[in-house]
């Protein structure tokens, strides 16, 4: 089944709406890939989602990655998905150095469990995510174990036994 | 007449000190409600409870026997498979896709070399494209039966699980023949897979095919008409189409909702464009929805898989790219060229380009997808699992609200979830 809108198409519509928003815009291997301000991240995925001719309805996924020796450490990637034109798109942008970034739980309820991952393995806190807490590893650890700099083994003393409750 | 009320006094008691006693046991055994409408219950279930598919934990918040709220806790089998992916080669992690989801082995694999092989843009012979697509289909088949199965057990129905088992052994040992192993296969290869399917391993899959349609009807005649299995099922665990959507359904769950999305279907990989199959959807979007797009599923499995067998014909299972694919043994022992390429593929890795690329497949659960972003070396920089059952799962909360405890064992039952790739 062929696209219904074609990666230009997607780039002009977002050029218009946002003019100083993209930073750079990638094809690599069919996959299309803009990278946008940080700045400009919450209200242009929230314009992707409600826009009538691009209406991306999922969120596929959302992860970040850890660039460690560049100067704004991690990205975050959003995946996109719009059913209706069979189309997918993935958006890329920094976070700020404080590591504090803007959710998207208010345009996709999917993000929630997405976010608190992302929040579990990087240590990126999420601003207005209603329920921001570690996805798999228990509260009272305070690693993040996808930065490049925790190492595959672990460090010793990491995971220690769950605090006693008094009673 | 002087107790009326049945509250003998301690008057009555000579001893003073049995009245004592007495006066404080009745004080342990009042109950006091301060507020009698009050009656809320926290109930913990899991992560070791058998209707929770794995080490699911739930924590319910009762009103009588209402579920009121639902917080579901993970990461009880999370083995860190992100980290270990950034510190191995592309070729040592294909065995650990095994244990994502570990009830669609071949699945995983399949679908796994395929991204590797997007990002590489390697194109693979036609025969391995056929037998990947067979064995895919074949480890949908099983994961469907164990779906099915256990969530007719959940409900009470014991045999058919039993039965469905028994039709999953035969596929176990077809894998067994393909490529050695039952359960943990590691089949595929980037560029091709493993082995050949002999004649005698074609053989076993026609027989199952040829069989299974029986079988299946004779685990549909249990199911089907059974009033109970069906007051079960119906109604619970409705979610609406868009909620659906939103919430990152995919798979068969969402196909339950009347979503026809099938990534076979809609941006098909390998010869999924060549073959004729149906995708079935159900727009009702509660838990028996999702069970019929199941038991369908299976059957249009079969026609896929018939459809292979028809078009495969005899030719080459590995590309003949000396950079990206490991040559076959006879070779590593009698050439030189063969030998050196082996030891640089096994010590620095396929050396994929530099960029990010994500691939999405229709597993059984749903749509897995792998997010690669490659820095040229032969270790990707960051390997993302987007897993089906983990975003099916964030659904849960939404549909178990207001239902009954014993609604909650079938639901989970009906989305289906396989923790090893929940928690990765």
């Amino acid at each position: 089944m062929e696209n219904k809108i074609t990666n230009q198409a997607v780039l002009d519509i977002i050029k218009e709406k946002f003019p100083n928003a993209i930073e750079n815009f990638e094809e690599f291997q069919g996959d299309f890939i803009i990278y946008v301000k940080t700045e400009f991240i919450h209200n242009i995925l929230k314009f992707l989602h409600y826009d009538e001719n691009l209406s991306f309805e999922q969120l596929t996924d959302t992860t970040a990655v850890d660039w460690a020796t560049r100067k704004n450490r991690f990205s975050m990637v959003y995946q996109l998905l719009s059913m209706k034109n069979n189309y997918r798109l993935r958006v890329i942008c920094y976070v700020n150095d404080d590591l504090i970034h803007p959710t998207v739980t208010d345009i996709w309820k999917g993000a929630n469990w997405q976010e608190r991952e992302v929040f579990d393995m990087y240590g990126i806190k999420f601003e207005g995510h209603p329920d921001l807490r570690r996805m798999y590893l228990p509260e009272y650890v305070e690693i993040h174990p996808l930065r490049k700099d925790y190492p595959l083994m672990g460090n010793p003393g990491d995971f220690k036994l769950p605090p006693i409750i008094e009673d | 007449m002087e107790n009326q009320n049945n509250n003998i006094t301690p008057v009555n008691f000579i001893n003073p000190e049995e009245a004592a006693i007495y006066q404080a046991l009745q004080k342990d055994s009042e109950i006091i409600i301060e507020d009698k409408l009050e009656n809320t219950m926290v109930l913990n279930m899991g992560p070791q409870h058998p209707a929770t598919h794995g080490v699911l934990r739930l924590l319910l918040k009762l009103d009588g026997e209402r579920v009121i709220g639902c917080v579901p806790e993970l990461g009880y089998l999370h083995r860190g498979y992100e980290k270990l992916a950034e510190n191995m080669t592309y070729y040592e992690y294909i065995p650990h896709t095994d244990r994502l989801d570990y009830l669609a082995t071949m699945a995983n694999n399949v679908h796994y070399v395929l991204a590797v092989e997007k990002l590489a843009g390697i194109d693979i012979p036609d025969r391995a494209k056929w037998i990947r697509m067979i064995v895919a289909e074949l480890s949908r088949i099983a994961s469907h039966l164990i779906g099915i199965g256990t969530m007719a057990m959940d409900v009470g129905a014991l045999t058919v699980l039993l039965w469905s088992l028994r039709e999953r052994e035969k596929i176990q040992s077809i894998f067994d023949k393909v490529c050695g192993a039952r359960f943990t296969t590691s089949y595929t290869r980037i560029g091709g897979v493993a082995s050949d399917i002999d004649d005698e391993g074609i053989a076993m899959i026609k027989k199952f095919v040829d069989e299974y349609p029986g079988y299946q009807y004779e685990i549909e005649k249990l199911l089907h008409t059974n009033k109970i299995f069906l007051d079960r099922c119906e109604g619970i665990g409705y979610i609406s189409k868009e909620d659906a959507v939103a919430i990152g359904f995919t798979g068969p769950n969402l196909r339950g909702c009347g979503v026809e999305w099938d990534l076979r279907v809609k941006q098909p990989y390998l010869f999924y464009d060549k073959v004729d199959f149906k995708v079935p959807t159900y727009s009702e979007g509660d838990a028996l929805a999702r069970y019929y797009v199941r038991v369908d599923e299976t059957l249009e499995s079969c026609k896929i898989i018939k459809q292979c067998l028809e078009k495969m014909q005899p030719g080459e299972v590995k590309a003949n790219l000396p950079k990206e694919v490991l040559p076959k043994k006879e070779e590593i022992y009698t050439k030189m060229e063969e030998l050196i390429h082996d030891f640089m593929l096994v010590n620095f890795g396929i050396n994929p380009p530099k960029g990010n690329i994500y691939a999405g497949f229709e597993n059984p659960k749903g749509e897995l997808g792998f997010y690669i972003v490659s820095q040229g070396k032969g270790y990707p920089w960051r390997l993302k699992i987007r897993s089906p059952s983990f975003n099916n799962l964030q659904a849960l909360p939404k549909l178990v609200k207001g239902c009954l405890v014993s609604d909650v064992v079938a639901i989970i039952g009906s989305i289906d979830p396989v923790m090893g790739e929940a928690d990765k």
